[in-house]
């Protein structure tokens, strides 16, 4: 069996994720004008707020791809091996990714307003004895020293698992250098491992995001990100698969391996469902009003003249979107096999989730009114383009099958 | 039931039994079952078993068992013993969820697994027997039912050709009874050889 080994870009692929970034600069420049140059600093801190939760959206979903490479590698796991490239391409934005989330975090915290981290504000801080309990914690040196050995590890360990994966392309492996490439892989993605469990596991998404709400936590709060961001990655290299699959690469994978994934992203919907309900039943039952303040100002209806929440339809919709949608249509084995059906709920999901971190950032920054314009939609068009951009470019670096892998045979013989 | 005759063959290769299933399919014998000791991955497909419908009657009882806690928690709290917990409304949904997900997940279990007794005919008191004792150990057994048109030496032949190691014919009643020592004897005439 002869491979298409060798990725070649689409012209129309590249300019279509040219266009996608046009638009999404385009719309960064509206937004800019409208909000970011504006007097006001609400009107700023709204500017920041989407850059923000795009930003950081899309870092997390395409770093999701190294954890489930990371994941599959530690637990042994073969079936993966016949589209393997694809994760290490996508996980290959991460460094580009990160440096954009970068400046745009240092850009909120040091940029003098305070309107998105109120931590930030110095002054502010010493008279509020909540945040002034956190300020160990909750510091700009701290934030800026942490973000920054986040990034460059999430980077240098994923560079490093990528080059190992490429390193055995030229020569087939004995049986003992076969262990120890095995061994040299389980060291270095359990040492990523640890770093994601320091780091997305529990750390980034306090900075990051919750840190909006900064008088509020939550202890769950971290897991529910990531099972968010993890859901939409695997969603991610599911449509990269399947595009692939569609222009005849990846002759290795077939509708099991796409079943498997399928299977990723249903289980995950319910991980996050599980995650999402644990974080909201326990502030409901406990009812502190210092932790209800968080679902109050998302779910809250209209009562005693008090006009509802309006961010009371995305909360509902975001559990339509990423619990029953996925429950519902990716129950039954043959849409989890079929192409079109995948396709569409892995849109749908990852739209989902991005309305998830839409809702987790922008009631701190304008409690009163949903700030939606389609502009939202052009940034989050950016970061799309930039992903295809890249991750092809990536993708066609190296041969699409790592066929000297000692565990490719698995996943050709790969049966659901 | 009906006692049935079956042309019995035993495989001990997984690569000729896979063939063998095939052609035996091709000739156009009825197989009634393969036996194997475990589970080998494509042989359903490679029979043309339909796909079970286990997972729409588990989906069913989910559903049931939502609806069940749902329905019942509801009447209790709002209508036939209302309490104050916490200052909560009478009617409040989230509290009920994790016993509406249990019992969804109650339901399906033991609902899917009284089904699957069924649909594998197996029950307390029920006798099975096998084809041959070595198809729980190291034999694939495939058993082949024969009509009145069937020429059972033909089959056995045929078998033999394509690989079978130990070829016999049996008689058995389908379906399931409950099972009596002395009535087993008697519908087992012809003895199996045991492994020595």
């Amino acid at each position: 069996m002869t491979f298409r080994e060798q990725y070649a870009i689409p012209k129309r692929y590249n300019t279509l994720s040219f266009v996608l970034m046009a638009i999404g600069i385009l719309s960064i420049v509206i937004l800019f004008f409208t909000h970011g140059a504006h007097a006001e600093e609400k009107m700023r801190a709204r500017f920041w707020a989407s850059l923000l939760q795009n930003s950081v959206y899309f870092l997390l979903i395409v770093n999701a791809s190294m954890f489930f490479i990371a994941a599959t590698t530690l637990a042994w796991g073969g079936w993966q091996m016949s589209f393997r490239r694809v994760t290490e391409a996508i996980s290959a934005c991460v460094p580009v990714m990160g440096v954009i989330t970068f400046i745009i975090l240092m850009a909120v915290v040091f940029g003098g307003d305070h309107t998105i981290y109120h931590w930030t504000d110095t002054e502010h801080v010493k008279h509020d004895h909540i945040l002034l309990g956190k300020s160990g914690f909750l510091n700009k040196t701290f934030f800026t020293v942490w973000t920054v050995i986040t990034l460059a590890g999430w980077s240098y360990l994923g560079w490093k698992i990528r080059r190992m994966s490429r390193s055995i392309d030229d020569k087939s492996l004995t049986l003992e250098e076969g262990k120890k490439f095995i061994w040299d892989n389980t060291v270095w993605t359990a040492i990523y491992a640890f770093l994601f469990a320091l780091t997305v596991l529990s750390s980034i998404p306090w900075f990051w995001l919750m840190s909006i709400d900064a008088h509020w936590y939550s202890t769950m709060f971290s897991w529910y990100t990531f099972a968010s961001s993890f859901v939409a990655g695997v969603a991610l290299i599911t449509l990269f698969v399947v595009f692939l699959k569609n222009n005849n690469y990846l002759e290795l994978t077939n509708k099991e391996h796409v079943h498997d994934l399928g299977k990723f992203v249903f289980a995950f919907s319910i991980f996050w469902t599980y995650l999402w309900f644990s974080q909201f039943m326990l502030i409901w039952y406990a009812n502190i009003p210092e932790e209800t303040i968080y679902f109050k100002m998302r779910m809250q209806p209209a009562r005693d003249g008090m006009p509802a929440s309006p961010y009371r339809v995305i909360f509902f919709l975001n559990l339509i979107i990423n619990f029953l949608a996925p429950l519902l249509i990716l129950m039954k084995r043959g849409s989890k096999r079929s192409y079109g059906v995948i396709t569409m709920m892995c849109v749908l999901i990852i739209f989902g989730h991005w309305l998830d971190f839409y809702q987790m950032v922008m009631p701190g920054v304008s409690p009163n009114k949903v700030p939606f314009m389609l502009a939202d939609f052009g940034i989050a068009l950016f970061f799309v383009g930039l992903i295809m951009f890249l991750t092809v470019r990536a993708l066609a670096k190296a041969p699409m099958i790592p066929k000297n892998h000692p565990f490719i045979k698995e996943s050709i013989i790969h049966h659901t | 039931m009906a006692i049935k005759k079956f042309v019995v063959g035993c495989f001990d290769e997984e690569q000729v039994l896979f063939s063998a299933v095939k052609n035996v399919r091709k000739a156009g014998y009825k197989i009634h079952d393969v036996y194997t000791p475990m589970p080998i991955h494509g042989l359903d497909a490679a029979m043309g078993l339909r796909d079970t419908s286990l997972h729409t009657a588990g989906f069913i009882y989910g559903i049931t068992g939502t609806t069940v806690a749902f329905s019942f928690i509801t009447w209790v709290f709002t209508t036939d013993w209302p309490m104050n917990i916490g200052g909560k409304p009478f009617f409040s949904l989230p509290a009920w969820i994790p016993i509406m997900f249990e019992l969804t997940v109650l339901f399906a279990a033991v609902g899917m697994v009284l089904t699957f007794c069924y649909l594998c005919q197996l029950a307390p008191f029920v006798k099975k027997d096998h084809f041959h004792p070595r198809s729980t150990d190291d034999l694939f057994v495939m058993a082949i039912e024969c009509t009145e048109k069937t020429n059972e030496d033909e089959v056995a032949a045929f078998l033999q050709n394509i690989g079978a190691m130990e070829v016999s014919t049996q008689y058995k009643e389908t379906g399931w009874w409950m099972g009596r020592y002395d009535r087993e004897t008697k519908l087992f005439g012809k003895q199996v050889e045991a492994v020595s």
